[in-house]
């Protein structure tokens, strides 16, 4: 896991740290092929379909919470995190899995529309996934 | 398709064992398997192992050779590392190299030690089944993972924590009986839903415990049960395996198991059976809402109505298609590698008669065992059937 090792944790994740740094300016994206599948990076390939022929397209501002649960017992890089509220947001192309960071966990619910807000584990001081209320 | 014989099973108990290394957890379990089967050691071609964490729980990888020689056997061995679905896996591909004739004798199975590094290493270990960029960095856990499944199911379908406790209960029964499960008590619905909540909306009798054991098989050929007189009623005929993508937020449908039913799908055309044909069934229950979502996958419930099988008394022992007689991974124990392995013996034991649990499945000819990795990236799906 990232946390145990502080050799790992000091290097970056092309793609994905990237995508991090573009989310936390506010500059977020999808990639999509020319058959217009959708999905994350780090990609070379389009996972449909196989194509080498990726575009940045901007993730919509929001999306939908699809589905959440709260978290009562954690893996130990979110130990001083818990409880905290994991979602899966439907953006339309992409669907991307973090916390929600703003609110109680008990008052999340499916279908509350929320934005991207890269946060911080209290854990670990490591970047996490989140999402706010708009 | 010629069947592939069931000709020796063996477990350890499943529960807490965190000082027993796996290679020794093994041992025992190829000890009964070769007792049972009658085939000397001798005549095993290949060893297909399954493990999971070995890496994390005891610093050990190239586990294939370590395995064959704690088993007391001289031949080749591979580890398949699929998650949860690890020694389905090792089955599978066990049955299709016995079937092509390459081997007439294999011993197939696989163990996981995981008490030793304690709930949290456990939980932590479990996690790298998902995607660890996108899934595990968000602080998505195992349990989490089918809680977001649960809730969208419930969105979708509706139902709720009480259809989930009476799966746990239901399994809970079904093991009383089982010598080598982790859990022979029986709980209550009020117990389950007062359980502390580990990931809303799944609570503590809706996970499977964590456990350290193994299972073995030895598996043969038609031929060679024959020639050696062989008692071993039960055969290997369907064989089925599915894919999906890693991450569940890439799924088509958040409630649904694809990758179950490729593999279900795949295997009854194999066996030359359908999914009215199913006398019992053992499914892969790490969460009690894995088991509703198994069933479905399966065609042994429909969609949507996989929830209230247990509360209705379908999947109990005396329903039609009973479910996880064994007490499932819920009650019985998970220790992650074993559990596809431990799911054929268990088959074929209700099958073959010799189960404590086969007086509920007396005219049973065919079963189902159904292993599943992570949040069903992976599975496989094996019909096994009465041949004799
Ligand atoms: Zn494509």
């Amino acid at each position: 896991m990232s946390n145990t090792d502080a050799d790992t944790d000091t290097v970056r994740d092309a793609g994905f740290d990237d995508w991090l740094d573009a989310a936390e300016d506010g500059e977020a994206y999808y990639l999509e092929c020319p058959e217009g599948h959708t999905s994350l990076p780090p990609r070379r390939l389009c996972p449909e379909c196989g194509s080498a022929d990726l575009t940045e397209q901007p993730l919509p501002d929001t999306g939908e919470i699809a589905t959440f649960t709260v978290t009562h017992v954690p893996t130990p890089a979110f130990e001083d995190d818990a409880p905290y509220a994991t979602a899966i947001v439907d953006f339309g192309p992409v669907r991307v899995t973090g916390q929600i960071v703003d609110r109680d966990p008990d008052e999340v619910e499916t279908g509350q529309t929320v934005a991207l807000d890269i946060t911080r584990s209290e854990t670990t001081d490591e970047r996490v996934i989140g999402f706010t209320s708009v | 398709m010629s069947g592939v014989r069931v000709a020796g099973t063996g477990l350890t108990p499943f529960g807490n064992a965190p000082e027993r290394t796996s290679r020794d957890l093994f041992a025992e379990a190829t000890q009964t398997a070769f007792e049972e089967s009658g085939v000397p050691r001798a005549d095993v071609e290949a060893v297909f192992y399954g493990n999971f964490m070995g890496e994390l729980a005891e610093h050990q990888g190239h586990q294939g050779p370590l395995m064959a020689e704690a088993a007391g056997v001289q031949a080749p061995a591979t580890r398949y590392e699929s998650a949860c679905a690890s020694s389905g896996m090792a089955v599978r591909d066990a049955v299709m190299r016995v079937r092509n004739g390459e081997h007439d004798v294999v011993l197939v199975g696989g163990a996981e030690r995981m008490t030793n590094l304690g709930t949290a290493g456990a939980t932590e270990a479990l996690a790298i089944a998902a995607d660890d960029l996108w899934e595990v960095r968000a602080g998505m856990t195992f349990p989490g993972a089918y809680a977001l499944m649960a809730q969208a199911y419930f969105e979708e379908f509706g139902g709720g924590r009480e259809d989930l406790a009476n799966v746990a209960v239901k399994n809970h029964d079904n093991a009383l009986t089982n010598e080598k499960a982790q859990y022979q008590t029986a709980i209550s619905v009020e117990e389950a839903l007062d359980a502390p909540t580990v990931s809303s909306p799944l609570g503590l009798y809706d996970s499977c415990p964590l456990s350290d054991g193994a299972a073995a098989l030895v598996l043969t050929s038609e031929e060679y049960a024959d020639e050696h007189d062989l008692d071993a009623p039960v055969a290997i005929t369907g064989t089925g395996q599915g894919g999906d993508r890693m991450a569940l937020h890439d799924r088509e449908h958040l409630a649904r198991s694809p990758a179950a039913r490729e593999a279900g799908t795949e295997a009854y055309a194999d066996a030359g059976v359908d999914a009215s044909d199913v006398d019992l069934a053992e499914v892969h229950d790490c969460f009690t809402i894995a088991e509703v979502l198994a069933i479905e996958a399966l065609d042994l419930a429909q969609i949507g109505e996989g929830i209230s099988a247990a509360r209705d008394g379908r999947t109990t022992a005396d329903g039609d298609v009973p479910i996880n007689l064994s007490g499932g991974l819920k009650a019985k124990g998970h220790p992650v590698g074993a559990t596809g392995a431990s799911q054929i013996a268990e088959v074929t034991k209700l099958l073959a008669g010799t189960h404590p649990n086969s007086e509920h499945v007396a005219d049973a000819t065919t079963g189902l065992a159904h292993n599943a990795g992570g949040t069903v990236a992976s599975a496989t799906v094996h019909v096994l059937e009465v041949m004799e």
